[in-house]
């Protein structure tokens, strides 16, 4: 644990999420050599590293999409072994992945509640297995809302959105779901100045509301905005973990190119 | 996220937009417009004699179409699907003949077709083997093997039970067999599987984006190997009603069943691609084969041309769906 000094007087939480010396071989490649991760309750934790550094690698080895080769995941101080990503998702963690995992043919509504649909009650819902179509819409549309999260209508198929409406979607169902923790990876990746700002913005209500979130950006502005605690990835190994408050954008850079070792 | 608000025009807001946009809209229109000009041709298309022959006509067509048209929705395709309901006729009336029960004899041989849907989506699913490739080696065993257990021949299939579907009804002076009864059945109940539960919303996410189907949580593989499954048992039920139209077990028919039925659902406006399109548009893209092919005959035009007017539609319903892809 090479946790700085200075990040380790910033926040006083409970540690929710934990890994221990994760490693990940793809092939020969060496994706993720020994990296070790932690998240604090209540708080926003940046996660920044050049391209190639291990950055999505890690987070899917934390929420089962990837099954790590080697070392240990921690859940509340409770060893975890997440068989796939609906494991994670069943216990709270719910993640924004950089590639979206939204169903584009399918509306709004239907990707809300994609792997989790709901269906009616009564003999419809457990004879015939019919889905609650009305009920999903209106909970996704009071969702919405309540996140202040406003797109032309429920019913249009994800396809017709805007990139940015998109990305809305994926992070107002992390937001919706998430009982413990959310993870986004690159959510403001290709987003207009405006709608980084709303995206940003529901970060910041979900971090509100308790729960803490892992933010994976090339943004530092963005980064240096939000996060509470900075972990910088470098050559699938965690180069250290720092905050804000005491170090500067360079430093982080310098850190993260190898420039500067901590 | 822009937040734009419910006042802002979307693309499909117009009401000709939306008819556009609505899936079955197209082919529904191609049907009529053929439909129109056969009866303004030939009076006798629009008979009431001759639209129920159109009808039983689709029945084997249109029934393989429904697992074709699953497989395609997951972005794969069935190759084999004749093959297989081939297999169930011969199986079916090799045990008959052989003295056993018959409806026994045909349980077992949709069982062996369902076996045979799962043999494809298990070796898709579970070694992640292309569903052509596979589909196009299980043809190939199949068509083998329906020579060696036929001893090469066609045989006669004799039985009430085997031979029930071709069975028929005369509600207000319409024949209605009920081969036709049990396929518009089957439309119904895989439509309301497909739209109104999880599984088929499954089912169009797989085949929209596996990937995200993935991280969502939905076992996959699983689901993948459920629809051959499905699809295997469709086409054992096809088999039955293949043998009310023609009591007769031929390995050598249903040859062109593969592509007759890709052909109903692409035109249907399924896409290849998988995860777009739906079972109303298989039906009609099943009755639109069934009316050329009916529509021309009585014309008295080559059955050359009924082929090349199918290619052309094919063409064209893959066309149109590919340019809409680079729209999106
Ligand atoms: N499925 C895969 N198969 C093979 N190699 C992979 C796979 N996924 C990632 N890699 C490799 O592992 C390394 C780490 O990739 P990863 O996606 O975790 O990087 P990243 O830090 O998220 O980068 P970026 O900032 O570009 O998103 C890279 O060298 C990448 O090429
Ligand atoms: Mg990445």
């Amino acid at each position: 644990m090479s946790l700085a000094p200075a990040a380790r007087d910033a926040t006083r939480g409970e540690v929710v999420l934990e890994a221990r010396n994760i490693t990940k071989h793809y092939g020969h490649l060496v994706a993720l050599d020994g990296v070790d991760f932690e998240l604090r309750a209540g708080e926003i934790l940046a996660v920044v590293g050049d391209n190639g550094a291990g950055k999505s690698t890690l987070i899917k080895a934390l929420t089962g999409a990837v099954r790590p080769d080697s070392g240990e995941i921690l859940l509340d101080g409770q060893p975890v072994h997440f068989k796939g990503p609906l494991d994670a998702r069943q216990r709270g963690i719910e993640t924004v992945y950089q590639d979206l995992a939204v169903a584009p043919a399918l509306d709004i509504a239907s990707n809300l509640f994609l792997g989790r649909e709901r269906r009616r009650g009564g003999i419809m819902g457990t004879v015939f297995r019919r889905l609650d179509k009305p009920g999903m819409r209106a909970e996704a549309e009071r969702s919405m809302a309540e996140l202040k999260f406003r797109l032309p209508s429920i019913n249009s198929p994800v396809e017709t959105l805007s990139g940015g409406q998109r990305q809305g979607v994926a992070v107002a169902r992390a937001a919706v779901f998430a009982r413990k923790l959310v993870i986004m990876d690159e959510p403001t990746a290709a987003l207009g100045v405006r709608e980084t700002g709303q995206v940003l913005e529901l970060i910041k209500t979900i971090r509100d509301r308790g729960l803490p979130v892992v933010l994976i950006s090339h943004n530092m502005p963005n980064v240096f905005e939000l996060a509470d605690r900075i972990h910088i990835m470098r050559l699938g190994r965690r180069a250290g973990v720092v905050s804000p408050k005491t170090h500067s954008m360079a430093d982080v850079v310098a850190i993260m190119t190898g420039a500067v070792e901590i | 996220m822009t937040a734009s608000s419910a006042t802002v025009a979307t693309p499909r807001a117009g009401l000709m937009a939306r008819i556009v946009g609505t899936p079955s809209v197209g082919p529904l229109l191609v049907l009529l417009v053929f439909g129109t000009i056969f009866a303004l041709t030939n009076p006798r298309f629009l008979a009431s004699q001759n639209l129920s022959i159109i009808l039983q006509q689709t029945v084997i067509i249109g029934t393989l179409a429904i697992g074709q048209t699953l497989i395609i929705l997951t972005a794969g395709i069935d190759l084999a699907v004749g093959a297989i309901a081939v297999l169930g006729t011969i199986i079916a009336g090799k045990l008959v003949a052989n003295g056993y029960d018959p409806v026994l004899s045909m349980a077992f041989a949709v069982l062996v077709c369902t076996a045979a849907g799962a043999a494809a989506g298990g070796l898709i699913s579970g070694l992640k083997l292309p569903p052509f490739i596979v589909t196009l080696g299980i043809l190939g065993i199949l068509t083998a093997a329906l020579r060696l257990i036929s001893a090469g021949g066609a045989f006669p299939v004799r039985d009430a039970f085997l031979g029930w579907t071709g069975n028929s009804v005369k509600p207000f002076g319409f024949v209605v067999t009920y081969g036709v009864m049990i396929m518009l059945l089957l439309y119904a109940v895989v439509w309301y599987l497909l739209n109104e539960t999880k599984w088929g919303r499954h089912v169009y996410a797989i085949g929209n984006n596996p990937e995200a189907a993935r991280l969502v949580g939905i076992p996959v593989r699983r689901h993948l190997l459920s629809v051959y499954v499905l699809a295997g048992f469709l086409y054992g039920i096809g088999a039955w009603l293949a043998l009310g139209r023609i009591p007769n077990a031929d390995p050598n028919s249903l040859q062109t069943a593969n592509l007759d039925s890709i052909t109903a659902v692409v035109i249907g406006g399924t896409s290849l691609f998988g995860g777009r399109g739906g079972l109303v548009g298989t039906l009609i893209g099943a009755l639109i084969v069934g009316v050329l092919r009916n529509g021309l005959t009585l014309a008295g035009i080559d059955p050359l041309w009924q082929d090349l007017v199918t290619g052309v539609l094919v063409i064209v319903a893959v066309a149109l769906d590919q340019m809409s892809r680079r729209r999106r």
